[in-house]
């Protein structure tokens, strides 16, 4: 089989319903950072609804923000280098009918003010979306105190938070643009590095929906991945192709979890690999788990960070290095296999 | 403003009738916070029947000015306050901290939508406050009219988080905000500037761009005419630095740290309610309030 032909043959097994990218495949795909998408939502947001608000702590363009500061210079707010504050103020101004967004690196937004989310965001139910850049090992050479591992842990436990985590700026811009009507306080995982684009502007979205993007008759296994790493998912699926039947699914709604579209994959496969770019503890896996024990138990392989911390270096060398990459995702459904 | 005699004499036998029901319904809750609530009540007096524009039968009325307490754990000051207003009825201040009660141990908007924040974990306040200035001033610049009250501790400003919204308050100018600090020295493990000293406090302030006003906490002129001094501020937020006597009213309680969240039994109660109900021996046992 030529490798054109390949190919072809592997957008016969994307989602058709779904209008993804047929060139996600290709070598030269087009690739955009998550963060864009972000920046770029919150402007088209900001034009049609007055009350949404900007605030950032001292990462304005580095989060994307700049774009919807520019524009609105009166609805935005330099918080400078004080996270607690920013999820404070941001809930005041939530108090008083504003739709806050606050930015930062996840590592302190929401690693470093966790508390002041809990109480003044969450527990005072105040609709403040908190975006979180530069997660996973893949912000590169910043080394490990800048690669945020924890924030799906440590925001999933929160109630009333919405957690989502796109896997490219197009479902970053349209998760941006959604969470402005929850009336909940959202969290919007978002990362540094430029990420293939999978999915295009007519791609439909919805919160709390997952997505299955590489489809099989007869699945053996379930690959359940979000944020960037679905495309190192979609590569397992294509090396896969004609040995092992796979499906991906596209989870980026974390919380809530769509529980029927999980549930409905594991009877359907009866084994599960999630991948994600993040702790194996307390992440989107362990949602996955806590779902399928009670739902449909089923064997699970977990593909993250196990209990470790990042560290300096390329993405490409962190994702294998932490065996997120295509080839540990194979050989995680190989191992599955013979459970 | 200035208070006229007469309103000064009716907003002390209030402030009393508050620090008599604060220790009845303490007693009966049989845990919560002393000293605090005590020594508030003359703030929280002047307030709400003099200073703040609210309406306690709306309270959702959208023009309201916004108080935001800090230090969650003095609520039993702000709902016998609010009660004794007319926002919800004087019994219900009994359920305090039992279970299903709207009135929790520390106050939950879940539970009592009205209240304008839920508040416990220290430092959080200020930063809420300046959240809801910065709101009507993006919306109204200088001609919003609403006043922000955050009320705090001074054991809180030992939190950073508490200076980093005072930084952003002086540097946007917010003048339709007003703290006030409660400066009564005492915190749960001793006395605050043996914990950590605070001194020169105004200077503090000062150097993050606030008007400060300092005064005597339970002086009702005194606390009415700093709020109304407030209004007079162009350019920056004030904060009143309020002196005030931890557990004022009750002599046993006055200025001992470990009276902030000592449980006062039914001994206790009787003594403290009987002073209270004297004002300190001034009145016969059968002319008390």
């Amino acid at each position: 089989m030529t490798r054109l032909s390949r190919g072809a043959l592997d957008i016969l097994m994307l989602n058709p319903e779904l209008k993804l990218n047929t060139k996600l495949f290709d070598k030269n795909v087009e690739q955009i950072p998550i963060r864009q998408g972000f920046g770029e939502g919150l402007l088209e947001a900001g034009k049609k609804d007055q009350r949404i608000v900007g605030l950032c702590a001292d990462l304005t363009e580095s989060t994307k923000m700049n774009l919807f500061a520019e524009k609105f210079p009166r609805r935005f707010i330099e918080i400078g280098v004080a996270e607690q504050n920013l999820a404070g103020v941001a809930s005041g101004l939530a108090a008083m009918g504003k739709i806050p967004f606050i930015s930062s690196y996840a590592m302190f937004s929401p690693g470093r003010n966790w508390e002041q989310i809990r109480t003044t965001i969450c527990y005072n139910d105040r609709p403040v979306k908190i975006a979180g850049s530069h997660t996973g090992v893949s912000v590169g050479p910043d080394g490990g105190t800048h690669q945020a591992l924890e924030d799906i842990a440590i925001t999933r436990v929160l109630p009333r938070m919405i957690v989502i985590s796109p896997c490219d700026s197009i479902e970053a811009r349209k998760t941006t643009i959604a969470s402005v009507d929850t009336g909940t306080p959202v969290y919007i995982r978002l990362a540094r590095e430029k990420t293939p684009v999978m999915t295009t502007e007519k791609t439909p979205f919805e919160i709390g929906k997952a997505q299955i993007f590489w489809k099989s008759s007869k699945p053996q296994v379930g690959i359940i991945a979000t944020g960037a790493l679905l495309h190192q998912a979609l590569l397992a699926a294509e090396a896969l192709e004609g040995k092992i039947e796979v499906e991906v699914m596209n989870l980026s709604t974390i919380k809530p979890i769509d529980e029927k579209a999980v549930v409905a994959l594991a009877e359907k496969a009866r084994r599960i690999v999630t991948v994600e770019e993040h702790q194996v503890s307390g992440g989107m896996g362990s949602a996955v788990a806590e779902c399928l024990a009670k739902h449909r138990p089923v064997p699970i392989e977990f593909i993250g960070v196990h209990d470790q911390f990042g560290q300096s270096g390329t993405p490409e060398e962190l994702i294998e290095h932490y065996g997120m990459d295509t080839k540990s995702i194979i050989k995680a459904v190989e191992k599955i296999l013979k459970r | 403003m200035a208070l006229t005699d007469d309103k000064v004499k009716k907003l002390e036998e209030r402030a009393n009738k508050i620090r008599i029901s604060i220790i009845d319904i303490l007693e009966d809750a049989g845990s919560g916070h002393v000293a605090g609530p005590l020594d508030m009540a003359d703030i929280f007096t002047v307030l709400f029947f003099h200073t703040l524009r609210h309406e306690p039968k709306k309270p959702d009325w959208p023009e309201r000015d916004r108080l935001v307490l800090s230090n969650g754990h003095i609520c039993p000051v702000l709902y016998t306050t609010m009660a004794y207003s007319g926002y919800f009825p004087i019994e219900e201040l009994r359920t305090l901290r039992q279970f299903g009660s709207r009135l929790q141990g520390h106050p939950h908007r879940d539970f009592l939508p009205m209240l304008e924040t839920s508040s416990g974990p220290l430092g959080a306040g200020l930063s809420q406050a300046v959240g809801m200035a910065l709101a009507d001033k993006i919306n109204h610049g200088l001609t919003s009219q609403r006043r922000i009250y955050a009320l705090l501790s001074d054991g809180e400003l030992e939190s950073g988080a508490t200076w980093e919204a005072a930084m952003l308050a002086g540097k946007e100018k917010l003048n339709n905000l007003v703290a006030v600090v409660d400066r009564n020295n005492i915190q749960i493990d001793g006395y605050v500037e043996d914990i950590m000293p605070l001194e020169p406090l105004s200077d503090k302030w000062r150097a993050w761009n606030w008007h400060v006003i300092e005064i005597d906490g339970h002086n009702m002129e005194e606390i009415a005419d700093a709020f109304d001094m407030s209004k007079t501020i162009f350019d920056r937020p004030t904060v009143i630095i309020a002196h005030t006597i931890a557990g004022k009213g009750v002599k046993e309680f006055e200025r001992d740290y470990r009276w902030h969240s000592q449980l006062v039994d039914k001994k206790t109660e009787k003594m403290a309610l009987k002073e209270l109900r004297t004002l300190g021996g001034k009145l016969d046992v059968k002319d008390a309030l």
